[in-house]
């Protein structure tokens, strides 16, 4: 301790203090304060560069997961128009079935209805047609009776035979 | 934190590994001097002379010097030659006086200013008289005469002169060491700063200085202080950083300046961090210092002294930390260099070129972990000084 007291020069720790203090404020100045500015500046632009990169990056996962959602979505609706196309296929010839199955019944209906009213139109013009006819014959009978009888049993006889009933 | 510790326990380690290899190859060619000696008293005195003069020479190059001698030599005459060029004295004694040290003469002249004479001894200036005696205090006077026998060398050892000494601030060897780093530092790193003024990228000297600034900042600074506040610091822990490694660096190159061997340095380097830790020190540190929370009243009492001496001891231990690995670095170094001279034989010089080339390995390691240490410490110090509470 006491050679290091000995040695101990007061002119080059002042020298030392004066010289080292300058230093260290002209590098501030001139050194250190450009340098640091400038490396953090490279630093923050590296930085910003990267979280730009990384924003893209994300923005273009978005994107895609955006354009494949609205693929999925197109082909949920695609699917769905068709399943509905097919029902309203399915409900549409099935109704025009019904449909027709109704119409047909009621013309079929119709159509016996007409028959039997022309039959019975039929039979009644018939019955008609055989009454005067009756009528007719018997009037020519009675009058032929009243000429000849033999001829009168005759022409009933003639009469008869002829008529056939249909 | 965990990290400096393990670095510098790691380096204490290869220390006391290295000093045991050293220790070994002492006693081994101790044993060959003394087997060397026996053969003649010429060879033991001769020895004991190179061994002198080796240890003087450390003990020179360690210390500071008023010129600048890059090199020196001894004619056959005994004279001392020296080559260099001399620096300017500055002292202040009732005045400023400034000379050139060539007045000097390396301690073997005086230099006469405005009628005041001034001499060197020991590489410390002393105001002498026209002669240059230099007078010693009366507690040496028994010394003197007890160790006379010896040589004039083994008296002036423990000799303290009683002459006065002027305030000396004068342009040592080491100032003017300690302003070409920082002119070198300032050129660097300006020039690196003015690139980036043309492009945000690193150009030349930049790539290899930007790295190491960064590892101030993302391995220093902000661990430590904290990612806020670690910006006003910066400066000076760039600055302590670089100054540290490149005059550490520049210790170990044949130039032969050692400036961070100077407790003055150091103790100037560990002042400024005392004072920005003081001077940054919030309500919290102070707190943690003079009341500290959670503790009893008595033993709040007790702490509060025991941490107000931390906080000297901190800075202090930064200044010795410092001085003391640099110091022993270039001794065990030159020492080991000496031995090449010491035993002039076949195994002796190569081994010792060996050892002091692995040491020289080793002490580049030590510039930079000692620069990485101090800066650390610091920024731990600033680190605690600004820390917010977090009861």
């Amino acid at each position: 301790m006491e050679k290091l007291l000995e040695q101990f020069s007061l002119g080059l720790f002042v020298w030392q203090l004066v010289l080292f203090i300058g230093l260290l404020l002209l590098l501030r100045k001139f050194a250190w304060k450009p340098i640091l500015n400038a490396v953090e500046k490279r630093e923050e632009g590296i930085k910003g560069a990267l979280e730009a990169a990384e924003a893209a990056k994300k923005e273009m996962q978005n994107v895609t997961a955006d354009s494949e959602k609205l693929l999925k979505e197109a082909r949920a609706e695609r699917d769905a128009l068709l399943k509905e196309a097919r029902e309203i296929k399915e409900s549409i010839i099935s109704e025009a079935k019904e449909h027709a199955q109704v119409e047909g019944d009621k013309m079929i209906k119709q159509a016996q209805a007409t028959i039997e009213a022309e039959k019975k139109a039929a039979v009644a013009d018939i019955k008609a047609q055989v009454a005067n006819l009756s009528l007719e014959i018997a009037e020519k009978v009675i009058k032929e009776e009243l000429s000849n009888k033999d001829k009168q049993l005759k022409l009933v006889d003639d009469m008869l035979g002829n008529i056939k009933l249909n | 934190m965990h990290q400096f510790f393990r670095t510098h326990s790691c380096s204490d380690m290869r220390y006391s590994i290295l000093s045991k290899i050293l220790v070994t190859v002492f006693v081994l060619f101790t044993g060959i001097v003394s087997a060397q000696s026996h053969e003649g008293e010429e060879v033991e005195t001769g020895a004991h002379d190179l061994k002198t003069e080796i240890k003087e020479y450390i003990d020179h190059h360690l210390l500071d010097s008023h010129d600048f001698s890059l090199f020196s030599y001894t004619t056959d005459e005994g004279e001392h030659k020296y080559i260099g060029f001399p620096l300017p004295v500055i002292l202040w004694d009732n005045g400023l006086k400034i000379f050139s040290s060539s007045q000097l003469k390396h301690g073997e002249g005086v230099a006469e200013v405005d009628g005041n004479y001034y001499a060197l001894y020991h590489n410390k200036i002393y105001k002498t008289d026209a002669e240059g005696t230099i007078k010693f205090g009366a507690q040496h006077d028994e010394d003197t005469h007890s160790e006379d026998a010896f040589g004039e060398n083994l008296v002036v050892e423990d000799a303290h002169p009683s002459n006065e000494r002027p305030l000396d601030f004068s342009i040592t060897k080491n100032v003017v060491f300690i302003a070409l780093v920082g002119l070198l530092m300032f050129l660097m790193f300006r020039s690196v700063a003015s690139n980036y003024k043309k492009s945000n990228m690193p150009k030349g000297l930049g790539r290899g200085l930007e790295p190491l600034v960064m590892f101030v900042r993302d391995e220093i600074a902000i661990p430590n202080i904290g990612e806020h506040k670690y910006k006003k610091y910066m400066s000076y822990l760039l600055t302590v950083f670089f100054f540290v490694w490149i005059i550490n660096l520049l210790g170990l190159t044949p130039l032969g300046v050692n400036v961070t061997n100077n407790i003055a340095v150091t103790f100037a380097l560990a002042l400024i961090t005392y004072f920005i830790t003081t001077f940054s020190g919030n309500k919290n540190y102070w707190k943690h210092i003079f009341w500290m929370p959670g503790v009893p009243v008595p033993m709040k009492i007790i702490l509060a002294p025991i941490e107000l001496l931390g906080t000297f001891i901190k800075p202090f231990s930064l200044m010795i930390r410092l001085y003391a690995n640099i110091t022993a670095g270039h001794v065990v170094l030159m020492s080991i260099i000496g031995l090449m001279f010491i035993f002039k034989n076949w195994i002796g010089s190569p081994l010792s070129f060996v050892l002091a080339f692995t040491l020289s390995l080793l002490e580049l390691l030590v510039a930079a972990l000692q620069a990485y240490i101090f800066t650390m410490l610091s920024a731990l110090y600033f680190g605690m000084a600004t820390e917010e509470d977090h009861h």
